[in-house]
Formats: structure tokens, sequence, C-alpha cells
């Protein structure tokens, strides 16, 4: 025995949970053979990451399981678009790990991740641990490029609040919203594509208008888009004219909607080389959007601002062994939502299980969908399923999936918006329970 | 034998799994990954507004996915879903949602 292989085993015994001995048992030739279960170490609690861990641990229940997040509570991005509009609070969107820890037994650590080595197989933490793992998977949302406009930076986001991660941002443009006056006027900045929750703006326009409609009716919505069109983009606009007249305004990038520079002093934006702006009473600024800083300072974005992947197991083509999953991964035609998150969690789960059980990996199949509430009373969906295609990339099911119809009753609406709230429930148990 | 019984039986033990790959014996069987994405919605818990899916009936299940298909069944989202998945996937999921308790 030497002393470098006791200073390994002192360290894996220091990761919390302990390598375990398993599996004494005879094999086929009858001389005794030891296992110890895996560790995989999953960075980030949000939808993706608390999916992977929870499903690691239901598909193979001897691995050891480490999840690793700085908060204690997580605000979920959905439903905070409800908060905005006065009909949910932020308990209604707040979700802990606790039955991620007691009921399925993945080690709950609140910490960040500083550092990754992939050579080493080790993270290390804020906290000053550091962690060997087997296999990792990583889902860090997404993090904001403020230096793509210039005049704004994240030092601003208390005066021009982006609420486009939930929590005290979704707190503070509430806040703003019900300190302005009536006959004020919002103005939103879209992002162009990619970006989380590709109809995420369009919702929160209209959550916002039934907001007004009921407290300040005379208060104007101006959403200044980078792009020429959005999802679910007739759906919306019908619904907006339905119940709220012509309050809601949508310029889009060629008529003034791609917004050059913020002067953030006079909450005002600058386009078309300042011959158009506009000046807000609230300004909710959605700045453009990489992977999460750890994804992008592990070099898991290569050139680029989000993350390649293999995507029949979401294993990374850039560090064999960590996987990538959510907002930072390129996941074909797959959007950025915590729909998307949650399934991916459970391929690369599988896809890891199988990997330690020797077996190929799985042919995917797997789906979205995205409700969007234009009233309370009145929601809109766009579904899809997923496979792989012959290029390897997700791609959407031809015959399946797509956009409400156009000429629903209100009775189909009120029931998508009944689903809406189902959905709520039923993702985050999946994610949380 | 010696250095064992220094280190104690216990830590050589380790040591020596430590030396091994690690391993886990589970498998995910292609049925059990489809079936997992009903369980966004379709808790498996039976939480949220969506019919719970333990237990379902193997037979049904196949009944009612081509039912949502050939719009025989009125649904608001469940046509646009059971339309991406083949006889062959939708047989393996109901064949394992079946054996869930
Ligand atoms: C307004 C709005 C509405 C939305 N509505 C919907 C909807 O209706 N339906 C839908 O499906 N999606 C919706 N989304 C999108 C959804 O919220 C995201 O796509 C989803 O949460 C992405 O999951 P993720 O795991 O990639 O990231 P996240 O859920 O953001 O999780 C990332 C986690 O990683 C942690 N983390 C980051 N860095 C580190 C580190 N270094 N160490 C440890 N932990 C770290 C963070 O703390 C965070 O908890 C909405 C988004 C917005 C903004």
């Amino acid at each position: 025995m030497t002393n470098i292989k006791r200073r390994n085993f002192l360290k894996a015994v220091g990761i919390g949970g302990a390598a375990t001995v398993a599996g004494f048992g005879c094999a086929a030739n009858g001389s005794a053979t030891a296992s110890r279960s895996a560790h995989v170490i999953v960075i980030g609690g949000g939808s993706g990451g608390a999916t992977a861990a929870k499903y690691l641990k239901r598909f193979s229940p001897d691995l050891q399981v480490t999840l690793i997040e700085p908060s204690a509570t997580y605000y979920t991005c959905y439903g905070s678009n409800w908060v905005l509009g006065g009909h949910a609070s932020m308990d209604d969107i707040a979700q802990t790990y606790d039955a991620l820890a007691s009921r399925h037994g993945v080690n709950v650590v609140t910490d960040s991740v500083t550092e990754v080595d992939p050579a080493k197989r080790a993270v290390k933490t804020a906290g000053g641990t550091t962690m060997n793992y087997d296999f990792l998977i990583m889902s860090p949302g997404i993090d904001f490029r403020y230096d793509a406009v210039p005049g704004i930076t994240a030092a601003d986001a208390e005066r021009v609040p982006h609420a486009w991660k939930a929590g005290d941002q979704t707190r503070i443009l509430r806040s703003q919203l019900e300190a302005m006056p009536d006959g004020g006027v919002f103005v939103m900045v879209a992002p162009g594509n990619p970006f989380r929750c590709p109809p995420g703006p369009y919702e929160r326009a209209s959550m916002v208008a039934h907001y007004f409609k009921q407290a300040k009716p005379r208060s104007k919505i101006i959403i200044l888009d980078n792009k020429e069109n959005f999802s679910k983009q007739g759906l919306f606009v019908a619904g907006w004219a339905q119940h709220y007249g012509d309050m809601i305004e949508w310029v889009p990038s060629s008529r003034g909607g791609q917004v050059e520079e913020v002067d953030v002093a006079n909450l005002t934006t600058i386009s078309d080389s300042g011959l158009t702006t506009f000046k807000a009473d609230v300004l909710n600024y959605i700045p453009p959007q990489q992977a999460g800083a750890i994804a992008m300072q592990t070099g898991l974005t290569g050139d680029g601002f989000w993350c390649p992947v293999n995507q029949q197991t979401f294993e990374s083509s850039i560090h064999p062994g960590i996987y990538v999953i959510g907002d930072s991964s390129v996941a074909g035609a797959m959007p950025k939502s915590g729909h998307s998150a949650n399934n991916q969690g459970k391929i690369a789960a599988a896809a890891i299980v199988n990997s330690l059980a020797g077996k190929d990996p799985l042919a995917p199949s797997t789906a979205n969908t995205c409700y969007s509430l234009i009233t309370p009373d009145h929601a809109i969906s766009v579904a899809a399923v997923y496979a792989l295609n012959a290029e390897g990339t997700l791609a959407g099911v031809e015959g399946s999936g797509g956009v409400s119809p156009a000429d629903a009753p209100a009775s189909v609406r009120q029931m998508e918006a009944i689903y809406t709230k189902g959905w709520y429930t039923g993702i985050t148990a999946d994610i949380w329970g | 034998m010696k250095r064992s019984r220094v280190l104690g039986p216990g830590i050589a033990l380790a040591l020596a799994a430590l030396a091994l790959a690690p391993q886990a014996s589970a498998e995910v069987e292609r049925g059990e990954l489809l079936a997992a994405s009903c369980f966004s919605c379709h808790s498996i818990d039976a939480t949220g507004n969506m019919p719970g899916l333990v237990g379902y009936p193997r037979d049904l299940m196949i009944s009612q996915m081509q039912a949502f298909a050939d719009g025989s069944r009125p649904a608001t989202i469940m046509d646009r879903h059971s339309k991406g998945y083949s006889k062959a996937d939708v047989e393996l999921i109901a064949d394992y949602i079946a054996t869930l308790q």
C-alpha cells in the first residue's frame, strides 16, 4: 500500500458520502470481486440538474449522487410572469431540495462550484471543498451578455431589472410596476434567438397587461424586439387584441426594435443610430444570453456561447465525462425551456447509468410543452416530440407538435389555462418532489 | 497481510475497491426512458391535474394514444404529442407504465 493510494482514499471519503464498498460476491471464476459505486456530481439544482439528480437515483439507487447548488430555495422562472401579473405569490413559485435529500437519497450540498478540472475529474467549491467525480452533469442555466449593448451593465439590474432569473429580480420588477402611475409606459427589450424561454417575453407582456387593465388601464406596454417574429405570434397577437385592445405594441428589429444603446439614468432606449428613442417609466431589459459561467469557464462552449453535446446522451463534445443539459446546451430543435431541461436530465441520467452497465446509449425520443397565459383564463401552448435524425440532431418528429388551434373557442383556452396550472404542479413534482 | 492489519480490514477493502472501475448494476430500458418524459406533466405522484399514469392498463394506454392520434378522442394537447410516437414506442411505454406501482 503506497501513500498515494492512502491519500486517494482519504480524498474519496472526504466527498461527504464516502466511496462505498459494495458488491462483494463471487465472479464466474470463483474469485472474490469488489466494486465501488460510482459518484456523479450534478452542478446546479434548477430544472435540469435537480431532475438529473433525482432520476440518477431512480434509475440506479446504488449510485452516489451529489447535487451542488448555492441557493437553498429555487424560484422557478415558470410562474414568475404570473407574479408580475399579480395572481401568484413568490411562495407559489418557491422550490426546495428537501425531497431530493430525504426521499431520493441525493447528497445536496449548498455551495457553488468555482472550478472544474476535467482531467482530474474534480470540482472545487466556493466553500473550499474539492470533490472527485466519475461523471459530471452540468445544468448551470444562463448568464447575461451585458457587453452586447453599451450603456448598461450588470450593476444596473436594480434600476433596470431583467427578471430573467427568478427571485429578487422578480420582486424588483413587480414593485416597479406597482409604483408606476396610471398612464405610464412599460418598455421591455427582448433578446434575439437563441435565448431562455422563447414565448417568455410575450407571456410577460400579457401578464403585465392583465395587471394594468385592472390597476392602471391608461398605461402602455412596448416590446422592443431584436427579431422579426416570435413564438406563438399569431395566437399572442390575437389574444392581445381580444383582451387588451391596443395596450401592447410590438416593435420588430427592422422598425426600431433593435436597441443599440441604453440610457439607464433616463430609462431610455436608443435605436436606428439614435433616430428612434423610447422613454420608459419601467424598463425591463432582457440581455442576450450565453451558457452559465461555469460552463464557459470550463471551456465547454468552445468558440461559441453554448455547449455542443452529443444529442443522444448530452455528453459534451469537448470534454468526455461531462454532460451538459438545460439552457446551456445546444439541443437541436429543443427550445431552452424548463420542460426541455427536465427531459434532458432524464436522458443524461439514463446515458450515465447505461454506460456504467456497459450498454450502448438508448435512442432518445423526448418532448417539450410550453404553456403561456394571455389572461388567467386564456392559455395557449406549443408542443413537440423530438427524435434523433440522421445527422444526430434532435429534430421535431414530422406530423407531431405545433401550437394551439387559431380558431379554438374560449372553453378550450380556459381548459388550457387549467392545464397550465396543472403543468406547473406536475413538472415541479417531477423535478423537486 | 501485515499491512492490512495495520490499516484495518475495512480500509484495506476500500483501497482495493478504489483500484476498480466504478460500477452500477442497474440498466435503463428504452420504455422506461420514453415513459419518463410522460411524467413531466403526468406526475408519478399524481399531483397536478393531468391524469395519473401509475399502473395504467397497457391495452388502454395503447388504444388511447391511438385515439388521440387519429382524433377520435378530443384533446387540447395529447393530439399533438401522440402523433410523435410510433406504435412500437407506444407499446414500450405502455408495457413499462403498466408495471409501475
Ligand atoms: C419569464 C420566464 C418564464 C418561463 N416560463 C417557462 C415555462 O412556462 N415553461 C418552461 O418549460 N420553461 C419556462 N422558462 C424557462 C426555464 O425557466 C428555463 O429554461 C429552465 O429553468 C432551464 O433549466 P436549467 O437547469 O438549464 O437552468 P436553471 O433552472 O436556471 O438552473 C440553473 C441552476 O444552476 C445553479 N448554478 C449556476 N452556476 C452554478 C455553479 N457554479 N455552481 C453551482 N450551481 C450553479 C443556479 O443557482 C441555478 O439554480 C421560463 C423562463 C423565464 C425567464
